[in-house]
């Protein structure tokens, strides 16, 4: 009888980390940032594979890496946020609890299955001014692994992720309006994408969760409407 | 949240009955004896006018012989471009609408676009056709079901029977059980080129008509403040008439009415 070789848990967690890290590094990033009217998501895809989608009246997803994978995390997220608005109320549906089960099936799938997925996504929140305690915008990153964590003001997830997280580091400021956050979004896009010239509107998918709209804030922007916020500022 | 659900599809309709099936409970199991309990809602009616359609509710609910709710909302907006006009057992009824309306933003957020209108009408003739066996013990889903069709350029109104039967039909439709009333006030006031002041006026004289005749029906209560919902849906979306303009129409009727005129 032939002994299976021991292989340490530190070594199949960090192999398995690795295998999803190389997965998610040949995609392109995506970035959300907070400005006064909502919340911009906007990703670097020039196809019209959606990376960005609309979950629930206030709540949008973004994911990268493999498209199977986070398209078929966003169409659960869907099922649970609507079967949840439908038993309780539309109210009743935040991205904080959205996040979490997202977080505990991703870090369930590391854990137990031999291939983790290779994905990370966004679960972004624009703020309900009706309530007092529901104002503020929220922005959740969960990794791979399950790994969650909260960033007020701006995210980034995807390939080259340091590059284009150092420019929002220096040029994000709090409360700066929709076309200057969607200028600088491009930019950190571009860095990430070691580009000379800076990403054109066709090549940027933009999705917006909108303060001022009543229902579902979430609305996706044409090429000409993209076009038309960068030439804004 | 399994990763993996039993049910992959893009119904909401289908999820709840496949994966949650407490959430959407089968009700023909109660005997005929519930079906005159429950509060019923009456008569609603939908027309074609020159912009769109209109949809029209008075509302009143009833069980048995009692009034159950004065102002029961019968029409309810499915999305930008729809509207659903219940009568039957109120309960089932908008339960119906509650989920109508989750199934097409369910269905448009999964697959990335909205369903043709006709499309729509034809789901909810399926959902009506799963509440048969309901429906046989009295605690029937009877809709009206119209909107704007977005390609066509064009409103559009269908009305169901309890087996799901799907009927298009080209000028208007009432239902309900002062339904038959209202169609024949819609009969002499209605034309293919109403304005939509003038869809309004028609629309409230048809409850009006139907009010005078059939008991369970509400129409307008000018003492309480209680008006008939009147949804108007085009090409921009959803409009409603507001109360000052039935009230309006209203007491039009009741002074043509008092001069000696006809209703």
């Amino acid at each position: 009888m032939s002994m299976p070789f021991y292989v340490s848990p530190e070594q199949v967690m960090a192999d398995k980390a690795e295998f999803a890290r190389k997965g998610i590094a040949r995609g392109k990033s995506i970035v959300a940032l907070e400005h006064q009217g909502g919340v911009l998501l906007m990703a670097e895809n020039a196809t019209t594979l959606s990376k960005v989608g609309e979950i629930y009246d206030r709540i949008a997803f973004a994911g990268v890496g493999k498209f199977s994978e986070f398209d078929q995390l966003r169409k659960v997220g869907v099922r649970f946020a609507d079967t949840t608005g439908y038993a309780y109320s539309r109210e009743d549906v935040r991205a904080r609890s959205l996040a979490n089960a997202f977080s505990q099936v991703i870090g369930e799938v590391f854990t137990r299955e031999i291939k983790p997925l290779e994905l990370e996504i966004i679960v972004a929140e624009v703020g309900d001014d009706r309530y007092e305690d529901h104002k503020g915008n929220s922005l959740y990153r969960i990794k791979y692994d399950g790994f969650i964590s909260d960033h007020p003001g701006f995210c980034a997830i995807g390939g080259n992720v340091e590059e284009v997280e150092s420019v929002l580091k220096n040029d994000y400021r709090e409360g700066m309006p929709a076309g200057q956050v969607a200028n600088l979004g491009r930019r950190a896009l571009s860095a990430g994408a070691e580009r000379s010239s800076e990403l054109d509107a066709g090549s940027l998918e933009v999705c917006f969760l909108d303060r001022e709209r009543t229902g579902r804030k979430f609305c996706r922007l044409s090429a000409d409407e993209v076009q038309g916020m960068l030439d804004d500022s | 949240m399994p990763l993996r659900g039993s049910y992959q599809g893009s119904s909401f309709f289908e999820l709840l009955q496949s994966d949650h099936p407490l959430l959407a409970p089968d009700l023909s199991g109660w005997g005929e004896s519930a079906a005159a309990m429950v509060p019923h809602g009456t008569t609603v009616l939908t027309m074609k006018f020159a912009d769109g359609v209109l949809v029209a509710g008075d509302r009143l609910a009833t069980a048995g012989h009692s009034v159950a709710s004065r102002d029961v909302v019968k029409v309810f907006e499915t999305d930008p471009h729809s509207v659903m006009a219940i009568s039957g057992a109120a309960g089932p009824c908008i339960e119906m609408a509650r989920i109508l309306s989750v199934e097409l933003e369910h269905y448009e957020k999964l697959e990335g676009e909205p369903l043709e209108l006709e499309g729509k009408a034809n789901k909810l003739s399926q959902m009506i056709r799963a509440n048969l066996p309901a429906a046989m013990q009295g605690l029937a889903v009877v809709p009206l079901f119209a909107g704007f069709d977005t390609r066509r350029k064009t409103g559009r109104l269908w009305k169901f029977d309890i087996t799901g039967g799907r009927y298009e039909e080209g000028e208007f439709d009432a239902t309900g059980s002062g339904g038959l009333y209202a169609r024949e006030s819609l009969k002499h006031g209605w034309r293919f080129d109403l304005g939509r002041d003038e869809a309004i006026r028609v629309a409230v004289a048809a409850l009006t008509a139907a009010a005078d005749e059939d008991r369970a029906t509400g129409g307008v209560d000018l003492e309480r403040g209680i008006y008939p919902v009147v949804k108007i849906c085009t090409s921009d979306g959803h409009g409603d008439a507001s109360e000052d303009e039935i009230a309006g129409c209203y007491r039009d009727i009741l002074a043509a009415r008092s001069a000696g005129g006809n209703l």
